[in-house]
């Protein structure tokens, strides 16, 4: 497969992957809401919408390259090519799950493939610098990539590790994911700055904003990013404007969008403006096409079946792994 | 056969432990501020820089989310980060890496990320530093589960605690009282700066030492008021009273059967401790107590610990607040009648 195809297919099995695990996760949960009910319990962040910048810059990477991802974390895991099998099992908080049930949605380690994500806001930062430290330590040409949301920006952690992997030319690929919202907060109300890119200046490093939610565009500016660090020359830090289809958890009333703000965002999808360009430079027929979505929508399909025959863990389970 | 002293202060102790450590294990490093050409400001880091080079014994700039953030991925990595952070009184800007990740990513992720991490830091007062500079605060970390705590007494136990921090796969804090540390420039304990040998050596986490045996009374401790006790148990070996002495050494793990050994050997338990005394090492010994050695204790349990204010920067008040020798004492014989 090409690489705008496979690019094209990994968007595609985001995109039914959450959509799946929207209709999952209401299940349950009607005719009264309740965060605790269903098969899969507690928050839901879903990333559809943002598959691009997922998908644009893991493309790059390889098995032993560090991903460390925020709350939202799906679409970065399934690129990295976390077991999508134990990756849902763990969310429906199985025995079989990546945690045998411990970690849940917000917290998913797959060590095998070097990803995980935290469920506290501008976190993602400071392991990455870690990680990229270990492998210049080492001589090795891997890289770090951490992920977080425009929000993030404003924490300490986010200035704190620019600092520190700028001063120690560590090879991280900064990546803030501009989904225009912290929470309900709109950016502009809550950055000083328009672009979080322009505050890679303050450190001494290449900042780039990527507008569009386009993969093609993505993917280039995050091959030179990723590039510079495996030769040694230090950090990155990119900004990719990207939308939310969802809210910003399962049961947000998206109170604060103005009104027809998200028809705009729907009206961009990225995923049928990809396909359209495919086709249009025959890189992609239609059969193909149809194949690939019945590709993905089995893969999880079968990931859905295979947590839900999981078995639930036994209870006193949650007194082991507190220390290795 | 002759045998040498070699008396070390603990300062030395501890970083004799990490060098040794350093050139056993090519993936120990060791970061934090201060901790390179100067040698740590309390002289935990001394001669790494020198021996190891700046690539393995790295000055940070100020930023403790990020260099505490850091060790918790270059340790998922295969690193065996050794990370100074000066004062516990500063973890306040780092402690969400501390107490949500570094603490809780290895059951997360149901065991499959270890993070063997050593983060030491510089503990308590008695020298006019007030209250941001004094506390111990061991308590708050041996709160959140995940993390061990270490907290040496000497610099033997230093040596070989520091060495068994730095082979274990969790994350460890370890605590050395700046009154400890054999520093010229405050006042230090004489009675920590023991013979301590050259060659590395483990002390297993979880067991705590019995520093005098007596059959009146226990006092339970740990750090700085394990040679405030033993001074006290001297002195009132000479007024008839038997005192036994425990240091637990770690708080977690804790060495809960010697607490409870003791308190049916003696009959009497005094807690004391350096950290505040409410919620924390005092009131947990005494409620092992209560679980476990009601039945055995012929009076109350009895805490001597700082009286829940901010250290006082004014040496009088700062005095009032740190158990002192003469409290102890007066505590145990008020007990004892």
């Amino acid at each position: 497969m090409d690489a705008p195809v496979e690019m094209y297919r990994m968007m595609c099995l985001i995109r039914q992957y959450e959509n799946r695990m929207a209709e999952v996760y209401a299940e349950g949960k009607s005719p009264l809401f309740s965060i605790a009910a269903g098969p899969v319990p507690g928050e839901m962040h879903l990333a559809a919408g943002q598959e691009p910048v997922a998908v644009g810059v893991i493309h790059h990477l390889r098995e032993e390259d560090v991903v460390t991802a925020p709350h939202r974390p799906h679409h970065f895991a399934i690129a990295k090519h976390v077991d999508l099998r134990r990756m849902t099992a763990e969310i429906f908080g199985r025995t079989d799950g990546l945690s045998h049930g411990k970690g849940g949605h917000m917290h998913l380690f797959d060590p095998r493939v070097h990803f995980s994500c935290s469920g506290i806001v501008g976190a993602s930062f400071p392991p990455a610098v870690g990680a990229a430290l270990a492998f210049r330590h080492r001589g090795q040409d891997h890289v770090a990539v951490a992920f977080a949301g425009e929000g993030a920006a404003n924490q300490g952690t986010f200035h704190e590790s620019l600092n520190l992997a700028a001063t120690w030319k560590a090879p991280v690929i900064f990546v803030i994911e501009d989904n225009h919202y912290a929470i309900s907060v709109a950016k502009d109300t809550s950055t000083a700055i328009a672009k979080n890119s322009d505050r890679a200046g303050a450190y001494g490093i290449p900042g780039v904003f990527i507008r569009g939610n386009d993969v093609l565009a993505i993917s280039e500016a995050a091959s030179e990013a990723i590039a510079r660090a495996r030769a040694g020359k230090g950090p990155s830090l990119l900004e990719i404007e990207t939308t939310r289809f969802f809210g910003h958890f399962q049961g947000d009333a998206e109170a604060y969008l103005h009104p027809g703000e998200k028809d705009t965002w729907r009206a961009l999808d990225p995923i049928p403006r990809f396909r359209d360009s495919l086709f249009a430079q025959r890189l992609l027929t239609a059969d193909q096409d149809v194949a690939i979505q019945q590709e993905v929508a089995e893969l999880v399909e079968d990931a859905i079946a295979f947590a839900r025959e999981s078995p639930e863990p036994q209870p006193a389970d949650a007194l082991t792994d507190v220390f290795a | 056969m002759t045998t040498t002293i070699r008396k070390l202060t603990m300062a030395r102790a501890i970083s004799e432990a990490i060098a040794q450590e350093m050139a056993r294990d090519p993936n120990v490093l060791v970061w934090g501020e201060d901790v390179g050409v100067y040698g740590g400001i309390f002289g935990a880091t001394q001669g790494l820089y020198q021996k190891f080079g700046q690539d393995r014994v790295i000055d940070t700039p100020i930023s403790e989310s990020a260099f505490i953030g850091a060790a918790i991925g270059a340790s998922a990595e295969g690193l065996r980060p050794i990370v100074e952070l000066m004062f516990v009184d500063f973890f306040g800007v780092a402690m969400d890496q501390i107490y949500n990740h570094l603490a809780k990513n290895h059951y997360m992720s149901g065991g499959s990320v270890t993070l063997p991490v050593v983060l030491m830091t510089a503990i308590g007062g008695g020298y006019s530093d007030a209250a941001q500079h004094s506390q111990t605060l061991y308590s708050l970390f041996a709160h959140v589960p995940g993390l061990k705590i270490v907290v040496p007494s000497n610099a033997y136990d230093a040596k070989g605690l520091m060495t068994t921090a730095i082979r274990d796969n969790n994350p460890v804090m370890y605590f050395f009282h700046k009154g400890l540390l054999g520093l010229g420039w405050m006042p230090s304990d004489d009675w920590a700066e023991v013979h301590v040998p050259e060659e590395a050596y483990t002390i297993p986490f979880g067991q705590a030492a019995n520093i005098g045996e007596g059959t009146d009374i226990s006092i339970i401790t740990i750090g700085a008021m394990v040679p405030k006790a033993s001074k006290v148990r001297e002195q009132l070996r000479q007024e008839g009273i038997s005192v036994e002495v425990l240091d637990l050494r770690t708080l977690v793990p804790l060495d809960k059967q010697a607490i409870i050994q003791t308190a049916k050997k003696t009959h009497r338990v005094l807690i004391v401790d350096e950290d505040y005394r409410s919620f924390g090492m005092s009131g947990e010994v005494a409620a092992i107590l209560a679980e476990d050695a009601l039945d055995y204790l012929e009076c109350p349990v009895r805490r001597l610990a700082i009286p829940d204010v901010p250290i006082p920067y004014s040496r009088p008040l700062e005095q009032f607040t740190i158990p002192s020798t003469t409290r102890i004492a007066d505590t145990v014989r008020a007990m004892m009648d």
